[in-house]
């Protein structure tokens, strides 16, 4: 199939696919030269001494200690843990700010009562609010969890409502012409105009609700890659660090 | 003689805001009778809109009142067709042109049935399954007529719906448009910027004063026209005059602020 397709364009065309296909090849074999020439460099400057292994590790050290914790399973029971509790606060933050926004945007005064208190609780540093949430919850999943709806939920009324109040007029007056009320408005404009703002939203939730985890599962876990961050970090043993961070800064922004 | 179906006595209308009052309407008459084709002319923002959601029920008259005469004394239903078509994107013809029955729950096979006709005789059957977006100006222009008649209203209102098409497709649209209406003997009200427009399609022509709005001058549209295609009417005897009368009256009155 895929071969017709490229006998029935010109050759001009044809020639244009190529160069594009050759510079995206260019460009993936650049970034895996740029992220092995990271390595070697880490460590050759690990061997020689020039930086101090013991702190700043070296990728075979990252690697031997990943090994160690693949083969006792112990990395997976972490990565599972938290990636349950993300998930879990994705899909609570979804919803809950779906149905928030939806209030606010039924109810014009309420939206205007509640703003400002939105803008402050957004723009609370959520890290500061995890020690209260230890003490008011106690440890354990369901605190975690709640950290990473605080990290995410403000924000995300804040931008549906805003999505939800950039609907057309016009599509709005037409519901109204066809004889529908405010709820035929909500579901025949509002929702469907929203969906990219919804999706997109979404796509910053579940960056920050992992967020929201980690820092909880710092404070106050004994499972899951941020309790595996901050033991590492107070035994001084950096390798299991460093793997999470890379995890991390790979996985973050693929969504993010 | 045929009877009222509409009649708007000392109707009064302003829009209020913080930085103050707009007196959009004041003092209008006019009445429009069943199956009537009316054109309203009127410089630019006098208020005809506003006159036109006051009769959709969209705004409430802040004095006088427009009383409707509708079959067996119930009020007459009412379509209402925007400048711009506003067929949604996320929905296909199909599901765009059944939107206010699917409002009003009203989707009953006979509904359904004459729906279908409608996209039958008006060259849509082949497209019901295509974004709004796959069809050209004037198709969707008729997909959104076809919207509003699938309610059957009996008093259609038309604010300049064919501004946003080009001028060739605005001749066949327009012309297209009007037969429709005639042929399913509805009463429409079209609000117009363009004279040979309201001439060539209307029964009656109502010209507007500056805002606040009422009525200057009223004129009857009698063409001898030999079928009922645009053309015909702009080569009739007296298409011109009526079109010098109306734009004098119109000039006049965009030049006396
Ligand atoms: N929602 C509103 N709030 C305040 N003023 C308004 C509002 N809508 C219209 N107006 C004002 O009322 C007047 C009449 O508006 P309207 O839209 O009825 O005019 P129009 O004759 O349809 O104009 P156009 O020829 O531009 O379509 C205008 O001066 C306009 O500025
Ligand atoms: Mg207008």
């Amino acid at each position: 199939m895929k071969k017709t397709a490229t006998e029935l364009c010109s050759l001009e065309q044809q020639d244009y696919i190529l160069a594009h296909r050759k510079h995206h090849r260019f460009i993936r074999r650049m970034r895996i030269a740029v992220l092995l020439l990271f390595l070697i460099l880490w460590e050759a400057c690990a061997n020689k001494q020039i930086i101090d292994s013991f702190f700043f590790s070296s990728p075979s050290r990252v690697a031997s200690c990943f090994l160690d914790m693949v083969r006792d399973k112990s990395l997976f029971a972490h990565i599972g843990i938290t990636l349950l509790e993300t998930v879990v606060s994705f899909l609570l933050v979804t919803a809950l700010s779906l149905l928030a926004a939806t209030l606010l945007w039924y109810s014009r005064k309420l939206s205007e009562i509640l703003e400002p208190y939105l803008v402050v609780l957004n723009s609370l540093p959520k890290s500061a609010l995890a020690p209260l949430l230890i003490v008011w919850l106690g440890t354990g999943v369901k605190t975690i969890i709640i950290a990473g709806i605080s990290v995410a939920i403000f924000g995300a009324v804040i931008s549906l409502h805003t999505g939800f109040l950039q609907a057309d007029p016009e599509k709005q007056m037409l519901i109204r012409t066809l004889g529908g009320k405010r709820k035929d408005v909500f579901c025949k404009v509002v929702l469907p105009a929203s969906v990219p703002v919804i999706l997109s939203n979404m796509k910053v939730n579940i960056g920050l609700a992992l967020v929201g985890v980690i820092i909880g599962e710092f404070l106050a876990a004994r499972q899951g890659l941020g309790y595996l961050i901050i033991y590492s970090s107070q035994v001084f043993q950096r390798l299991p660090l460093l793997i999470q961070t890379h995890i991390l800064s790979t996985y973050l922004p693929r969504y993010l | 003689m045929t009877s009222d179906i509409l009649k708007i006595e000392n109707l009064f209308f302003a829009y209020h805001t913080l930085s103050g009052e707009t007196q959009a309407i004041a003092d209008l008459n006019f009445s429009v009778k069943k199956g009537e084709f009316l054109a309203i002319v009127g410089p630019s923002g006098c208020g005809k809109s506003t006159i036109l959601s006051l009769i959709a029920g969209l705004l409430e008259p802040e004095a006088g009142g427009i009383t409707f005469y509708g079959t067996d004394g119930k009020k007459p239903g009412i379509g209402y067709m925007l400048q711009r078509d506003q067929l949604f994107e996320w929905r296909n013809i199909w599901k765009n042109v059944t939107l206010g029955l699917e409002i009003q729950n009203k989707r009953t096979a006979p509904n359904l049935e004459r729906v279908k006709k409608m996209l039958d005789a008006y060259g849509l059957t082949d497209f019901v399954s295509k974004r709004p977006s796959e069809l050209s100006g004037g198709m969707r222009q008729r997909a959104a007529l076809i919207r509003t008649l699938a309610l059957e209203p009996e008093i259609l209102l038309l604010d300049e719906p064919f501004s946003a098409l080009d001028y060739q497709t605005r001749l066949t649209v327009s012309a297209d448009i009007g037969r429709i209406i005639k042929a399913e003997k509805k009463t429409a009200l079209l609000i117009t910027h363009d004279l040979s427009e309201a001439v060539s399609l209307s029964d009656r022509v109502l010209v507007l004063t500056n805002r606040p709005a009422h009525v200057k001058t009223e004129f009857s549209i009698h063409l001898t026209r030999t079928d009922d295609s645009p053309l015909s009417a702009r080569k009739a005897p007296e298409y011109s005059d009526y079109f010098n009368q109306i734009w004098e009256e119109l000039s006049d009155e965009e030049n006396s602020d």
